[in-house]
Formats: C-alpha cells, structure tokens, sequence
C-alpha cells in the first residue's frame, strides 16, 4: 500500500524571491508612470522568443501582454474581464489569455499591479502562436497604433535548424523593424549599445542555463516548473539589463548554496517528474500542493523555455546581434518548434534529468501547447514506456480548474507509480520500470 | 449531360466517399502520385507540374465515426483535425504519396507532426506562410520556400521541373480559378439560376480530379446555366463569411437556403479560390507565385495583412455584391474564425445604421441534426423581411 502522502502547504523560499517581487514591482510602475505620466514608450510584444534586446536598445518599455494576464489570473481578477470580451463577441472557445487582456484594455487599463500603458508600437513577434496574430491584429484595431508583424518562419526542416534563407529574412525584417523604432521613438540607432545589451542577455542566459542544471541533482534545489515561473519575469521584462543579470547572479549563488547543503523545495523527494504545459495561474498554488503533498518535484519543465531555450547551449552573441536575436527566434525557443521537436526536448528532460514520470498539463486556452497532447502521451507511455499523466485546466479562466478531479487524477498516479517503485525496488536485478 | 444531372452526378460523389473516389482515381492510373492538400491553401501548381495529383483532404464529413483520433486530440479541437487523423488512422489515406499542411492554426501545425510520427511512410510537408505583408523581403522569403517545396515534389515524383512546366500549370489552374470565378458570378447575379449547394458541389468536386476535367466539368455547368432562367424568390440577399476551413455539411448550406436565404458570396474552400486575378505566366514561375500571394490572393481568417482591416473586405463585399447580411458561419472551436468574428461584429454594428445586420452560428462538419441553425436562420429572415 502506498505510503499515505500528507498535506503539505509550500511556501517560496529565499532572497531570490524577494528580490524577484521588488524588480519586478519597479518594472510594474516603470508601466503604470508610462500609462499615468507619459513617461516613455511602450512597445506591445509577444513571449515566445522575444527580441526585447532591440526593443532596449530604443529605451522603449517591453509590454507582454501575456504577463499582465497571467497576473490577473495569479490575482484572482481575471473572470470579470473575460466574461467582458465575451460580452463583446469573443468566443467561450477563444483563448482566455487574449481575453482577459481585451476585457482589461476596455476597462480603462487599470489592474491590481499596474496601469497598462498604451502602446506606441504593436510589435507582433510571430514566434509559433498563431492566436498571436490575432490577438495583435485586434489590439492594433481597439489602439489604433501601429502594429508590426515579425514574422518568424516556423521549424519545418527535419535537422530542426532554420535555412539560410529563414534567417536573412528574419534579420532584414529586423533592421526594417529598427527603421520604425527610430521614428517612432526620434532616436538614432546605436549598434554599439545593441552590442552591450546582446552581450548581458548573452551573460544571463549562460546563468540561465546554470541554474537549469542545478535540478539534474538529487534532490533538486528547487522546483522546475513553479520555482522556474519565478524567475521568468525577469527573463522576459528585465532580460539585457544590469539590473536583470543581477537577479540571476543572485538567484544561482542562492541555489547552487542549496545544492551543497541538499536542500530542496520539499522536506522530501520522492518523485521527479518532468512536466509539460503551461500552468493554471488561477489556481497555481493549489496545483502545486496537490504534487507537494507526494514529494513530487518538477525537475524539468516545457513551459520554462517559451520564451528562449538556452539550456541545450544557446547563446546570444554581441559580435552578431541580429542574426543571435534572429536565430533565437528563429530555432532556440519552445514555441517555434515542431510538436516532435518537443517530444525529443521530453524525452531528453526524462533522460537527464533522471525524471520518474511525465505529467501533461493540458490547458483548454493554449492550443499551441495543449493540440495533440494524447499522442504525446501515446508515445510516451506505448513507445518510450515512461508514465505519464494528462490533466486539463486552463491558463486563465478560473471557470476550467476543478480541484476535486484534480486531486483524485494526481492522487491515483503517483499511488501507482509508488507501487510501480515499490515492485522495482524489491526486484532483484534492474526489472521493471 | 443536363446541367441537373450533371450536378447530381458529382453530389452523389460528394454524399457517397469523396476519397473513395479519388482512391480509384489512382488505381486506374498506375504509376501516378497523390498529393493530400490539407487547408487552406496550397500552391497546387507545383504538385501538378511534377505530374502529381493534389487532392484535398478537408476533413471527413458527416458520416465517418471518430473512434481512435479523440484520444490523440482533446475535445476542445475542432472537428476537423481529428477526423483527418482519424481517416489516416483508419487507412483511408493509403492511397496518398504525401500530405500537405500549413501555418493556418496551431492545431493544424501540431497535426502535421502527428500524422509525421504515425504515417512516417508518407511525406508530410509544412508550407510557413508569412505574415509579414508589409516588409520588402516577404516575396524573397516566400519564393525560398516554394524553391524548398519544389526540391522536395520534384525528388518525390522523381522529376525535375522546368519553367515550361511550372507555367503550364499556372496557365490552366488560372483558367479554373477564373470558370469558377465566373461561376460565383452567375451565383451572384442571379441566385435563382444557381443555388450555393450547386455551386458548392461544383467547386469541391474540382479537389478531387485533375485540374484538366475539372475545367471541362466547369465550361459544361456554365453552358447548361445559360438555360436556366428561374423566377427570383422573395428572399434575404446574405454573405456567408468564416467556412473557410472545416466544411459545413451540404445538407446544412442547403437549410440555410431553404430558409430563405439568397447567399451572394461565401468563402468555402477558399484555398481552391484563392486568387481574385489570374497569375502572371511570363517570368520566373515561382517567384510568381510567391508575389501572388501577397499581393493577389483574397483576404482571410489565417493572412494577417496589416496593409487593410479584414471587416473592410466584408464590408466591401456586402456593398458590392448588393447584399443586405452576413451570416457568419464558424466550425466549432475554430480559433481564426472565432477571432475574426469580434472584428467582423465589431465592424458590423458601427455600421448597423446604414443597416448591416448580422447573425452568427456555429456548425460541425459531423452534425446530423440542422433544424436548429435552421429555425435560427429562418427567424433572422423573417426579421428582416417583415421589419
């Protein structure tokens, strides 16, 4: 019989996480000053491998909508808002991001963390959603602003390597892009400072990257999946700033001083699982406790390399700028990738990261993420023989969680994968799985 | 044969196996090769240069049963990427050499991985479609792709293409592309003489034979609709915006019309209609192409052209067309459409004075039951007619 798992309330730990909530409070109101003050200008730009080095180099504010989602989501605000866009003719079946922001930008802007400024330049960095076009296109409508369209050739070649052709087509609409921000902001193009700004993203994704190794120890220093969202907004917002990289200076000391004294987020390990999908911000910390109480800690997630991929050795380069932001885009983010692509990039996590299990989480906004994910599970489970559970919420709308069912799926999984260990454990040579 | 019978002909077609069909096609023709093309739209040109068959592969109707591909997709995915996964799951797809998809919607994408990992004899090619309509290097970018796409037909096929060939097929799908634009035309202008189900027929039968037939079936439809001459109904003149992918049942574009409704314009299988003028055949032929994407092809859920607000195109129809609606008509769960339907309404009610009104419904290519859409439809009429 299965060890009888005990609730276990988690809690964030460390400096890092309060350093995370103070630069990310001074990001917030560098918004709300723009918004309220005119201080500055705000460029409007997409996650997935997003180019905010250029967008730095014109002193421009980076604007995502999808954080000020998902912080709506993570405040609990978010229901009113979409149910306002549906309102006005958005679809139960639209993604929940794009209208929980629609729903905001009608309500004056105004959210508990911040006021959303205006945007002086849409830029649509196309990078795989294809909801990203949309969601651009209606804001560029409802702002009347001007909107460029980045458009990011998506993987198709089997190396998963961009042509030659993709990439000088990237780059030249970058340097188009550069014209439009030189106008728009009235400032000249500084290739120099380009090349600094490169050259901290460079250092911070090499941190980056550090800390993502950290979880291959037993046990983890932390969890993959809700520590790593942590340091995501930084990654994103603050990424080619001093103020940015020293965050990840901060937050790798921190946890590489957790790996010498085999500290982890949990008082015990007992299960590593690799997880894929983006989380239920409404519902985060509930979720996360439902694993806590198992010792089940995510050593590897997908969803923390949406937005750039640099643990399999990327890195932004000051010599070449735009062609590093290029193939950043291009080829070293989760969502420009193939479904196969992803696939490998599991399998690879499971492997090296010496995961137990998989865990999809299959979220009804996101179909980038979530379209398929049953033959995912099908050759994980049928040809690769890991297991793997497949839950389904959403990413914002709080209308999609439901707790008990949620717990019941978590609850029977890891019981059985328990037994499945126990069974391994007893086993006289290396049988069973 | 009567335009009657030959409508009836292909619509048997249609009702019976559409796939079957072109199935037979390929075994009464040893030696050839098929080319699945899912939606929207593909350059059919360079399949049919490489002496290949392009087929469209647009989801599997109302009579096929999903039992394995809702494992692999999740309920909320639209009808149409598990039915196509479950036709390939079931063997109804042996007969294709390859398959075709493209940057239409995320589903489609993950689906063209899917069907690479459990049809791995098969080639399955990914068309990336920019999006960047406005930057001086879009029709480089595109003209590489096509250059890519070609390399991979002509290796498949076993043959190299040359401009001649290349512009033979511009030249004769130019020809279809502009029968059925006339066939629209006469639709358009007199609605009594062609109902939307006959031109629906019409046009999708031209996704399962050779572009060569297709035209001969299209010059004997318009010739024989010369001698219609049918009495105008008292009905309400609609554009139908937002089929452009999955496809409704017949029996659903014929309730819409028994309910009173004259539909003008429509954009169902758009992607085989996808250029509003004929491409130019003198220069290089790809490159063609590639220009004629851009700055040629009718507006769309999946192009998103920053050069024009889609809702003015809808607009712009309804206007020229003499239309006095717009039914909107999205697959269920089908993102773009969903999307652009806000636009569409948004567009739509600004202008509700000068008197655009709109009624939106949600189909399934699987539904049975239609007297629900029907009833909805026949309401929306009886307002306008009686307002």
């Amino acid at each position: 019989m299965a060890k009888a798992a005990e609730a276990v309330k988690t809690s964030y730990q460390g400096q890092m996480h309060l350093l995370q909530k103070e630069i990310m409070g001074r990001y917030f109101e560098r918004l709300t000053r723009a918004a309220e003050q005119g201080e500055g200008k705000a460029a409007y730009m997409l996650i997935s491998g997003n180019p905010v080095e250029l967008v730095l180099a014109f002193d421009m504010i980076p604007v995502y909508p999808e954080i000020n989602a998902l912080q709506l989501a993570v405040k609990k605000v978010s229901l009113p808002f979409i149910q306002k866009a549906e309102e006005i003719g958005y679809s139960m079946d639209n993604c929940a991001y794009v209208k929980a922001d629609i729903g905001m930008f009608y309500s004056g802007r105004k959210t508990p963390f911040a006021t959303i400024p205006l945007p002086s330049l849409i830029l649509c960095n196309y990078v795989g959603c294809n909801v990203y076009l949309q969601w651009f296109e209606h804001l560029a409508e409802y702002a009347n602003g001007e909107i460029y369209n980045l458009d990011i050739p998506f993987s198709r070649d089997p190396s998963g390597k961009p042509s030659q052709d993709d990439v000088r087509y990237v780059v030249k609409q970058l340097e188009e892009l550069i014209g439009v921000c030189e106008r728009i902001t009235g400032k000249k193009f500084d290739y120099a400072r380009l090349q600094r700004i490169v050259a901290l993203s460079a250092e911070t994704g090499e941190l980056w990257s550090q800390i993502k190794a950290l979880t291959k120890q037993v046990p983890s220093p932390f969890d993959a999946y809700f520590d790593s969202v942590t340091m995501m907004a930084p990654l994103y917002c603050l990424r080619g700033t001093e103020e940015g990289l020293k965050f990840f200076q901060t937050a790798l000391k921190e946890l590489e001083e957790k790996v010498q004294m085999k500290s982890g987020p949990l008082p015990e390990e007992r299960f590593r699982f690799v997880i894929e999908g983006p989380p239920p911000w409404p519902y985060l910390r509930v979720f996360r406790d439902l694993f806590a109480k198992w010792g089940a800690v995510a050593v590897a997630s997908t969803y923390s390399t949406v937005g750039g991929l640099w643990e399999f050795g990327f890195r932004h380069d000051p010599n070449r700028p735009l062609e590093s932001i290029a193939e950043h885009m291009l080829q070293w983010n989760l969502t420009n990738r193939n479904f196969l692509q992803r696939y490998e990039q599991i399998r690879r996590y499971v492997e090296e990261w010496s995961a137990d299990a998989l865990v999809i989480h299959s979220v009804k906004s996101c179909r980038l993420f979530s379209a398929g994910q049953g033959d995912m599970r099908e050759y994980f489970t049928k040809e690769l023989g890991i297991s793997t559970l497949l839950v389904e919420s959403d990413i914002e709308d709080p209308r999609y969680f439901s707790e008990a069912q949620m717990k019941n799926r978590i609850d029977a999984f890891f019981e059985s994968l328990e037994h499945k260990k126990m069974v391994r454990e007893a086993a006289p040579t290396g049988e069973g799985r | 044969m009567s335009i009657d019978g030959l409508i009836a002909q292909y619509k048997e077609i249609l009702e019976d196996s559409p796939l079957n069909y072109a199935a037979q096609w390929k075994a009464n023709h040893p030696g050839s090769k098929v080319i699945g093309c899912y939606p929207i739209f593909t350059p059919v040109e360079l399949i049919h240069a490489a002496g290949m068959l392009p087929v469209g592969i647009i989801g599997g109707g109302n009579r096929l049963e999903i039992a394995h591909a809702d494992s692999r997709f999740q309920s909320f995915i639209c009808s149409i990427v598990k039915s196509t996964l479950e036709l390939g799951l079931t063997g109804k797809l042996h007969f294709l050499d390859g398959i075709v998809f493209h940057s239409i919607c995320d589903p489609a994408r993950n689906l063209a991985s899917v069907f690479k990992r459990n049809f791995p004899q098969m080639m399955v090619e990914y068309i990336h479609f920019p999006q960047n309509m406005t930057s001086r290097f879009t029709e480089d970018y595109l003209t590489a792709e096509y250059e890519r796409l070609k390399g991979a037909y002509e290796r498949l096929a076993g043959k190299t293409l040359t401009d001649d060939d290349l512009q033979r097929s511009i030249r004769l799908y130019n020809e279809q592309r502009r029968l059925l634009r006339e066939l629209y035309r006469v639709r358009r202008e007199t609605p009594q003489n062609l109902s939307t189900a006959e031109s629906y027929v019409l046009t999708r039968v031209g996704t399962l034979i050779p572009v060569e037939e297709h035209i001969e079936v299209l010059k004997e439809a318009l010739a024989g609709l010369r001698d219609r001459d049918e009495k105008p109904k008292d009905r309400v003149k609609v554009i139908l915006e937002g089929s452009f992918c999955e496809q409704p049942p017949l029996e659903l574009i014929e309730g819409l019309e028994a309910a009173g409704c004259y539909i003008l314009d429509d954009d169902f299988l758009i992607g085989w209609r996808w250029f509003v003028e004929d491409i130019p055949v003198e220069g290089d032929p790809i490159r063609n192409l590639a220009r004629a994407y851009i700055d040629q092809s009718v507006y769309s859920g999946v192009k998103h052209d920053s050069r024009e607000p889609k809702a003015k195109h809808l607009i712009d129809k309804v206007r020229e067309t003499g239309a006095s609606a717009v039914v909107i008509l999205a697959a269920k769960f089908c993102e773009p459409a969903l999307f652009d339907y806000a636009l569409y309404r948004r567009a739509l009610e600004k202008l509700e004075k000068e008197g655009i009104p709109h009624l939106s419904l949600e189909f399934e290519e699987k539904m049975w039951i239609f007297d629900k859409a029907r009833t909805e439809v026949e309401t929306f009429v009886e307002s306008m007619l009686f307002d």
